[in-house]
């Protein structure tokens, strides 16, 4: 297990060196540079930002260059501000991860109770509605659903805010109360865990039904145990397996898909930043961001494969 | 016993094992056909489809030009007989503008998927066939791919692309297929190697290969045909995942440029707007949401019908 952990840490390296590539050569092919303005900046100026900025080296040299900051955990500067990209992103992720953290949480919590739900009232009334909101729920986009969901609750019954986020934006304010505005942050969080909670659901109800049919829950309730404990303890622990199967796609999509809900609601996260970057070719918070995610999600799908065979004692990576 | 003569008994026999013959197509159909959902969203989808493109070419059913057709008279309005969606901000006709939508939105999401096949298809079969060396590098190649964030690498790749004249992907719409496709055909790929990986198992492959068939008619012939249907789920699956990727570039901004309209533009443009005319927002999106059903809804019939060990 060690050395299989090991091993998939350590091709993260040669997969971000790849991104990072492929990444580096796209964004310098988008045409138009930093600096391009309609009002062309005198070239004194140019020159000075371009030096600064080593963009007035060959893009093989700039290449290397960031590749040797890269390996010394240097992701470099922002044209915007000066500042460094890995600030920046520590400061946008801290907004993007409550979001995410947030909409996972409502995600199992509905998508779980949800599929319970379904299975115990297999073919009833409450069923139906179960499978058609994990149905619908995995099928309509999040910004659309978003776009919905503030029609109804925001410009029809003003009962949310919709732009900007209602948690704190630095670590200094996490504990002032002031800092701290649910009305902003439910539309959000509902809109981004919708299609995970759908998922999640589908999948519950599905191995929930399988579990039930099980030989250990029949001898369990020939024990004469009573039906909620039967449930409780033995159908849903062992339900929850393959839902963890589904942890690391869903990780990944709560973290891109916050690209576009940041968007919509004008969250300061770390999506916004990326979709800035591009917008105005900020080449550092370009690669800065696209390296993060990819990062993230690698991780996450390590830490994913590795609960599910601790979970799983079936489960063994050679 | 002896009921019935023999030779009827022969004949029930004969007829009954002619009945079983239906092989794997015409089974596939007789249970695609008892899914309700998947019919519904077959014709639903059948039933917009041809209204967006007829509506192309019969000025009857457009009624209003969706880019240029401006009444000032009549700006933000909702849903009335002269204009069943209402009207935008410019006083152009809402119905007209949704069914030039659709229209874009569905070219992009089938032709993604064609430039998806074609990648998947051959990437996939390469690294099945093709020995061990090419198969480890196609699949570093896919590992890669897969790990590269999708919308991150879409809208870098859109970015490149906008506004180049090179030969064939000069039209907006094949440089935003392209940007989708040339990240979302990892999963086409893996399913193809795994597919063709055990296929190669198959006694008759091994028959065929014993009967003396040649490499290419082996996979042409024998393994590609039964990789089909896998195929075709994943790409019925593929289609609403490119449309939401183009609506999601079209809200983001990367999108086709004005005037031409997709849905995603008009559902972003339209967001603009949200406090004044709820309307602009709602048919769009709608239009969105119906769509993507109506392919996940016959996806999932036909992964039902194709393979019923999923079920």
């Amino acid at each position: 297990m060690t050395g299989y952990i090991i091993r998939r840490i350590l091709w993260i390296i040669p997969v971000l060196w790849a991104v990072a590539t492929i990444t580096f050569f796209l964004m310098h092919a988008v045409p138009g540079g930093p600096f391009t303005q309609d009002k062309a900046l005198p070239d004194p100026i140019l020159q000075a930002l371009n030096h600064r900025y080593h963009l007035d080296q060959p893009l093989w040299r700039q290449y290397l260059s960031y590749l040797w900051d890269l390996g010394h955990l240097d992701l470099g500067l922002s044209f915007k501000g000066d500042r460094d990209v890995s600030y920046l992103i520590q400061h946008g992720f801290f907004v993007t991860a409550q979001l995410g953290l947030l909409s996972f949480c409502v995600a199992m919590a509905w998508g779980l109770f949800l599929g319970v739900i379904s299975a115990l009232n297999k073919n009833g009334p409450l069923d139906y509605l179960g499978v058609l909101f994990a149905t619908v729920g995995a099928s309509v986009p999040n910004f659309i659903a978003g776009t919905f969901l503030v029609i109804v609750f925001a410009v029809e019954l003003h009962w949310f805010k919709i732009v900007g986020w209602g948690g704190p934006i630095d670590w200094s304010d996490t504990f002032t109360a002031s800092a701290w505005e649910p009305r902003k942050m439910v539309l959000p969080v509902i809109a981004l865990s919708l299609l995970p909670s759908a998922y999640i659901a589908r999948i519950m109800r599905a191995s929930m039904l399988e579990v039930l049919n099980q030989d250990y829950i029949r001898t369990a309730r020939a024990k004469g145990l009573a039906n909620n404990v039967v449930i409780l303890r033995h159908a849903i622990k062992n339900s929850l397996i393959p839902v963890l199967t589904v942890m690391g796609p869903i990780f990944a999509y709560l973290v891109t898909g916050s690209f576009i809900i940041e968007n919509i609601f004008s969250i300061p996260g770390i999506g916004g930043a990326f979709v800035d970057a591009v917008q105005a070719r900020d080449y550092g918070m370009i690669m800065g961001t696209t390296l993060f995610y990819a990062a993230v999600v690698a991780f996450a799908n390590l830490a994913v494969d590795v609960l599910y065979a601790t979970v799983d004692p079936r489960i063994r990576y050679g | 016993m002896g009921v019935f003569p023999d030779e009827i008994t022969e004949l029930r026999v004969a007829e009954l094992v002619v009945r079983r013959q239906r092989g794997l197509w015409g089974d596939a159909f007789r249970r695609l056909r008892r899914n309700k959902l998947a019919i519904i969203g077959f014709v639903i989808l059948i039933g917009i489809a041809s209204l967006a493109f007829l509506a192309g070419v019969v000025h009857g059913i457009e009624r209003y030009d969706p880019f240029f057709d401006q009444d000032y008279k009549a700006l933000q309005q909702g849903p009335s007989g002269d204009h069943f969606f209402g009207t935008d901000n410019l006083g152009r006709d809402n119905w007209a503008r949704v069914l030039a939508g659709i229209r874009v939105s569905l070219q992009i999401g089938i032709g993604t998927q064609i430039v998806v096949v074609l990648i998947g298809v051959t990437v996939g079969s390469l690294a099945a066939i093709g020995g061990r060396f090419v198969d480890n590098l196609l699949m570093r190649i896919t590992d890669v791919a897969y790990a590269f964030p999708d919308l991150l690498f879409i809208i870098l790749a859109r970015a490149v692309l906008e506004d180049r004249d090179w030969f064939l992907i000069s039209d907006a719409r094949v440089q935003i297929i392209l940007a989708i496709s040339l990240i979302n055909w990892t999963t086409l790929a893996r399913l193809v190697r795994g597919q063709m990986l055990s296929l190669q198992e198959r006694d008759y492959v091994t028959a065929a290969r014993a009967m003396g068939a040649t490499s290419p008619r082996v996979v042409f012939q024998h393994m590609l045909p039964n990789t089909l249907g896998p195929v075709i789920v994943a790409v019925t699956f593929g289609v609403p995942i490119a449309i939401f990727a183009e609506a999601a570039l079209g809200f983001l901004g990367f999108g086709l440029q004005p005037p031409a309209i997709s849905l995603g533009r008009l559902v972003s443009d339209g967001y603009t707007y949200i406090s004044a005319n709820e309307w602009i927002v709602i048919f769009p999106a709608g239009a969105i949401a119906i769509l993507m059903l109506c392919f996940t809804f016959i996806g999932d019939g036909l992964r039902d019908a194709l393979d019923p060990r999923t079920r």
